[in-house]
């Protein structure tokens, strides 16, 4: 569940000690609502989520003087497709994974995409409430 | 959320119909904020993409201004406060 998965993040996040600067603490927050999102259970099957995770892994490691960008092709390319060129180019870098996608796939997953997202905001919106009352 | 998978997709060779696109374009129609204004009208798919796009970027701004707010609260928050409050929305979902 997403609600879970998030709330125990920020709980840990809560607890550290010794409490993290803000900025670090906004990053690791922000991780964490991503996180939850692609471990969701309705979205852990979709190339997105797959797409998200990578790239949230990616950014986790320190230390690194020289970050190596390696694009890794999470989904098989697009083979030449004439009658059916790459479409909706912006909406492609909007979605993780978006590039690999053919066009009909990349809609399926925008719809759950934006789902998600609207989940995890009112989720965060939710319990911004909680801890005013 | 629609897991049927249409036939013409296992094939490379086969096309994706125009209708089986139309219908994701209409679902992704129905998801944006004005939704329920514009049941009726039809709206042009470019339109609809350019649209989900604006949106997409509006909710990860959401999510990045949350995430400020939620670290402001937890900077100036007691661990046992935060706690209760976490288990609180937990149990309004």
């Amino acid at each position: 569940m997403q609600a879970l998965h998030f709330l125990q993040a920020l709980a840990r996040i809560a607890r550290a000690a010794p409490k993290p600067a803000h900025s670090a603490r906004t990053r690791q927050i922000r991780h964490a609502a991503y996180a939850s999102m692609a471990h969701s259970s309705r979205s852990s099957r979709r190339t997105w989520s797959r797409a998200l995770l990578h790239r949230l892994r990616q950014r986790q490691r320190p230390g690194r003087l020289l970050t190596v960008r390696r694009r890794v092709r999470i989904v098989t390319p697009i083979t030449s497709r004439p009658e059916e060129p790459a479409r909706a180019e912006t909406l492609r870098q909007l979605v993780p994974g978006g590039r690999g996608m053919e066009y009909c796939n990349l809609l399926e997953e925008t719809a759950d995409y934006v789902q998600c997202l609207r989940a995890q905001v009112q989720l965060m919106q939710t319990l911004l409430d909680a801890f005013s009352s | 959320m629609s897991s049927r998978r249409s036939h013409s997709r296992h094939s490379n060779a086969s096309r994706i119909t125009e209708e089986e696109i139309n219908e994701l374009v209409s679902k992704l129609q129905m998801m944006l904020p004005d939704a329920p204004i514009r049941r009726n009208s039809r709206v042009s798919a470019r339109k609809v993409l350019q649209e989900t796009c604006s949106y997409i970027r509006s909710l990860h701004q959401e999510v990045d201004d949350l995430s400020e707010k939620l670290s402001e609260l937890l900077a100036s928050t007691d661990t046992d406060s935060a706690e209760a409050a976490i288990l609180r929305s937990l149990l309004m979902q």
